[in-house]
C-alpha cells in the first residue's frame, strides 16, 4: 500500500496492526477500536505514536474523550459504497476539532479523492503504482463546490458575492 | 426560471470532461465494467436489457422551448428517434451508445441541462408540482427551495454515497400534484400562524416493496433553515440508515425502526449541533437571487372570461372536450394551465416523438413564456396560456397526436418501462397500459367514469407507482409467465394512501378484463356521478369488487 498525503506520495512510517499481532513499541501503531478499548491505558504508556481505525458503525463518539492523544484516525472503506466513514471524517474535523491525521484506508478509489478531500481526509492509503498526479487531478477536476464543507473552498453561494447568512442556532 | 450563471455553467462542463475521460479509460480497458459502474451512474447512464439507457434530470421539471428541442435534437441524433418521460420528472433515452455518452451530455451542458445524480445512491432530482408558479393558492413557487436543494445536493461530499437513493419533493400549496408523501423528503411550503414562510417536513415516505406513507418530522420550519435541517436528516440517514440490505435501506425503514419521535430527536440534536458548527444556510441575497429567477411572468391583463374562447368551444366539441379534462384554473384572469397528454389512445405513457418536442418547444415559445412543464403523471403543461390561444393551441396540438382529452381519466396511466427494457422486470407494463386504453377509448365513457388514476409496474420496485394508483397492477412472475396483482384505492395527493391487493392474480389478458370489471362494478354501485371512484371504494369496501371478480370463490364459500 502507497500513501498519499498532502497531495503527495509519501513513505507510511505506520503500522496497522491486527488485533492479535504483538506490538512493537517503537513503529507508530495504529490498531483497532475494540483493541484500544481493551488496551488503552498500556497502548497510551508505550506509544508516543498511537492511532486508531474505525470501521462503518463505529462513530468518533467512541474515542472522543481521547482524540488529543490521537495522531491518527484511519476510517476504513470495507467498501466504495458504504459512505458512514464520510460523515465520521467530518465530525471529526468539525465536531470534536481534531487536528490529526485522519486518513482513508480500504477501497479507496481515485473518483472518490474529492469528495473524500472535501469531508475532512488528508491522508489516502491507495494501491501500489496509483500516481500522486492522479490525485491532484482528481480533486482538481471540478474547480468550485455548491456547499460548504470541511476543506477550505469558499461554497459558490460565497463566491457569488453574498455574505455568509449569521449562523443562528435551532429555536 | 433558473439560468446557469458563470459558476453553474463551469461546474456542469467540467463534470462532462471529467465523465469523458471516464468513458476513454473504460474504452481502453483502464477500468473494468466493475469499476466504470458507479461512475457511470453518478452520470445518469444505466446497463439495461438490450443497451445503455442515459436518464437526463430535468429539475423540478420545468425547461424552456430551446432546453426541450435539445431534448428532440438528442433523440433523433442519438437514440431511435424518440424519449421516454419519467414519473421523476426527468427523461430517458433507451438506445445511446457508450462513445456517445459524453457528446450527448456536453450537448446538454450547452443548454445547461445535465444527468448529474439521476442514479446512484445519492440525493435525486428535486420534484416539484408541475403546476408551480401558476396556480391561486400557493404560498411560494417550490421550484425555488428545488433549484436551492439542486445546488445544495450536487456532488455532496457527504451524502454522495448514502445506504440508497433519496428522493425530495416539494408542493407549494396543499393540494399535493407532486406525491410529497411517497418520497424520502416531502416539502410543504406553508405560512405559520406569524405569517412566515416555511415548510412542514416529512420523512419516510416510498413505495418499492415496503411501501410508506411519509410522516412528519417538523410541522413548521423557517424557510432560511432548510439546507441546515435537510443536512441533519441525510447526516443522520447517512449514519443509521440500514446497509446489509438494500431493501431495507432506504430512509423509510429508519423511519420505520427508530419511530419518527426517535429520529426526529436525533435529527434536532443533529441539527442544533451543526448549525454551530457550520454554515450550511444559504444567506438571504443568494436565496432572493434564485426566486428572482421564478418571478411570475409578465402576463398581458385579460378579461376572465373571453367571447372568442367560448364561441370555440360552442363550434367544435373536441375542443370543448379537450377543455373540460385538460385545461386548468391560472391564477392570472384570462389565462390558463394546459395538460399536454403524453397518453394517446393505444401509446406508450410518456413516449415523445423529436417531431412532438419541437413543436412542444415551438408552441411554449409563442403561447406559454417560452416555458413548458413535465409531470410526475408523465406528461407536459404549458403553464401560462392566454385563453384567447387555446383554440389555436389545440389544433396545432391535435395535429401532432398531443391533444388526447383525458387528463387524470381512466386512460391516463402511469406505466414503468416494465419487461420491454427493464433487466429488473417480471413482466411487461407497457402493452398492458396500452390494452387498458384501448379498451377505454371511448371518451363519454371516459367522462362518465371521472376521475380514475391506473399505474403500472412491471416490479415490485414499483417505478409506475402502482402502490398509489386508485388502481395499481403490479407484474408478478409466476414459473415464467407473467401475471399482474390488482391493488385498490391507493392515491398520491395529500390524502396519500397505500392500495390494498385485492385477490388472486390475473395473466396479461385477464388483468384487462379485471380492471373493466372494476370499473362496471363501481359505475353500477356508485351513489351517482358525483361520487368518485376513489369515494365508492372507501364506501363500499372491497367486497363488491371481489364479488364480482372472483365469483367462483363465492360460489366455494
Ligand atoms: S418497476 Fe421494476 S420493471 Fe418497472 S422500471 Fe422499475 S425496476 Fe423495472
Amino acid at each position: 500500500m502507497a500513501l498519499i498525503k498532502n497531495g503527495r506520495l509519501t513513505a507510511d512510517r505506520w503500522h496497522l496492526y491486527e488485533d492479535d499481532a504483538p506490538l512493537q513499541p517503537d513503529i507508530p501503531a495504529i490498531v483497532s477500536l475494540a483493541r484500544f478499548k481493551a488496551e488503552r491505558d498500556a497502548l497510551l504508556r508505550a506509544h508516543a505514536d498511537l492511532g486508531v481505525r474505525l470501521e462503518p458503525g463505529e462513530t468518533p463518539d467512541a474515542i472522543a474523550d481521547d482524540l488529543d492523544r490521537l495522531s491518527v484516525i484511519a476510517l476504513n472503506f470495507p467498501s466504495f459504497t458504504d459512505g458512514r466513514a464520510y460523515s465520521y471524517a467530518r465530525l471529526l474535523r468539525e465536531r470534536h476539532g481534531y487536528k490529526g491525521e485522519v486518513r482513508a484506508v480500504g477501497n479507496v478509489l481515485r473518483d472518490q479523492y474529492l469528495f473524500m478531500a472535501r469531508a475532512g481526509f488528508d491522508a489516502f492509503e491507495v494501491k501500489e503504482g496509483e500516481s500522486a498526479e492522479a490525485f491532484l487531478a482528481a480533486t482538481k477536476a471540478v474547480t468550485n463546490a455548491y456547499q460548504r464543507a470541511t476543506d477550505t473552498r469558499r461554497p459558490i453561494w460565497e463566491l457569488r458575492g453574498a455574505q455568509p447568512a449569521i449562523a443562528a442556532a435551532a429555536e | 426560471m433558473y439560468r446557469y450563471d458563470e459558476f453553474d455553467a463551469t461546474f456542469v462542463h467540467e463534470r462532462v470532461e471529467q465523465f469523458r475521460d471516464q468513458v476513454a479509460r473504460r474504452l481502453s480497458g483502464e477500468l473494468t465494467e466493475e469499476e466504470f459502474k458507479p461512475l457511470r451512474l453518478m452520470n445518469g447512464l444505466y446497463l439495461q436489457l438490450h443497451a445503455y439507457m442515459l436518464r437526463v434530470a430535468i429539475p423540478y421539471g420545468t425547461l424552456s422551448g430551446t432546453q426541450m428541442r435539445r431534448l428532440a435534437h438528442i433523440a433523433r441524433t442519438y437514440d431511435k428517434g424518440f424519449g421516454h418521460f419519467t414519473t421523476r420528472q426527468n427523461i430517458q433515452y433507451n438506445w445511446p451508445t457508450l462513445e456517445d455518452a459524453p457528446r450527448i451530455l456536453e450537448e446538454l451542458a450547452e443548454v445547461e441541462m445535465h444527468a448529474i445524480q439521476t442514479s446512484g445512491n445519492c440525493i435525486r432530482n428535486t420534484t416539484a408540482d408541475p403546476y408551480a408558479g401558476a396556480i391561486k393558492d400557493e404560498v411560494e413557487d417550490p421550484r425555488i427551495a428545488s433549484e436551492v436543494i439542486r445546488q445544495w445536493s450536487s456532488l455532496h461530499p457527504e451524502f454522495s454515497f448514502l445506504p440508497r437513493k433519496f428522493k425530495i419533493a416539494v408542493t407549494g400549496t396543499t393540494h399535493d400534484r407532486a406525491a410529497v408523501k411517497v418520497h424520502d423528503i416531502g416539502l410543504v411550503i406553508k405560512r405559520n400562524a406569524a405569517g412566515e414562510v416555511g415548510f412542514e417536513v416529512l420523512v419516510g415516505g416510498g413505495q418499492g416493496r415496503t411501501p410508506m406513507i411519509a410522516k412528519t418530522i417538523r410541522d413548521f420550519l423557517p424557510k432560511q433553515y432548510l439546507l441546515s435541517y435537510l443536512e441533519a436528516i441525510l447526516r443522520v440517514y447517512n449514519m443509521l440508515g440500514r446497509r446489509d440490505n438494500k431493501y431495507k435501506a432506504r430512509i423509510k425503514i429508519l423511519v420505520h425502526e427508530t419511530g419518527i419521535e426517535e429520529l426526529s430527536r436525533l435529527v434536532e440534536a443533529e441539527w442544533e449541533s451543526l448549525s454551530r458548527e457550520t454554515t450550511v444556510d444559504l444567506p438571504r441575497a443568494e436565496y432572493e437571487r434564485i426566486a428572482a429567477y421564478f418571478e411570475p411572468p409578465d402576463l398581458a391583463p385579460a378579461e376572465a372570461s373571453s367571447a372568442a374562447f367560448e364561441a370555440a368551444q360552442q363550434e367544435d366539441r373536441d375542443f370543448r372536450h379537450w377543455v373540460r379534462t385538460n385545461v386548468k384554473e391560472h391564477k392570472v384572469d384570462g389565462y390558463a394551465v394546459v395538460d399536454i397528454s403524453l397518453k394517446p389512445i393505444g401509446g406508450v405513457p410518456g413516449d415523445a416523438t423529436a417531431d412532438q418536442m419541437d413543436l412542444v418547444a415551438d408552441l411554449a415559445e409563442r403561447y406559454s413564456q417560452d416555458e413548458l412543464r413535465v409531470t410526475h403523471g408523465q406528461n407536459l403543461v404549458l403553464a401560462h396560456v392566454a385563453k384567447d390561444d387555446l383554440h389555436a393551441l389545440f389544433k396545432e396540438l391535435a395535429g401532432a397526436g398531443l391533444a388526447t382529452a383525458n387528463s387524470r381519466l381512466v386512460s391516463d396511466i402511469i406505466a414503468c418501462p416494465g419487461l420491454d427494457y427493464c433487466a429488473l422486470a417480471n413482466a411487461r407494463s407497457i402493452p398492458i397500459a396500452q390494452d387498458i386504453s384501448r379498451r377505454f377509448d371511448s371518451l363519454d365513457r371516459q367522462f362518465d367514469i371521472g376521475p380514475l388514476e391506473i399505474k403500472i409496474s412491471g416490479c415490485i420496485n414499483a417505478c409506475g407507482h402502482h402502490h398509489v394508483g386508485h388502481i395499481g397492477i403490479l407484474g408478478v412472475d409466476r414459473k415464467g409467465t407473467e401475471y399482474y396483482q390488482l391493488t385498490l384505492g391507493g392515491r398520491a395527493d395529500e390524502n396519500a394512501a397505500i392500495g390494498k391487493i385485492l385477490g388472486p392474480a390475473f395473466d396479461a389478458d385477464g388483468v384487462v378484463d379485471a380492471v373493466e370489471t372494476i370499473v362496471d362494478t363501481y359505475l353500477e354501485e356508485r351513489r351517482g356521478p358525483d361520487e368518485t371512484f376513489l369515494d365508492a371504494v372507501e364506501r363500499l369496501g372491497f367486497q363488491p369488487f371481489k364479488d364480482r371478480l372472483y365469483p367462483q370463490k363465492q360460489a366455494a364459500a
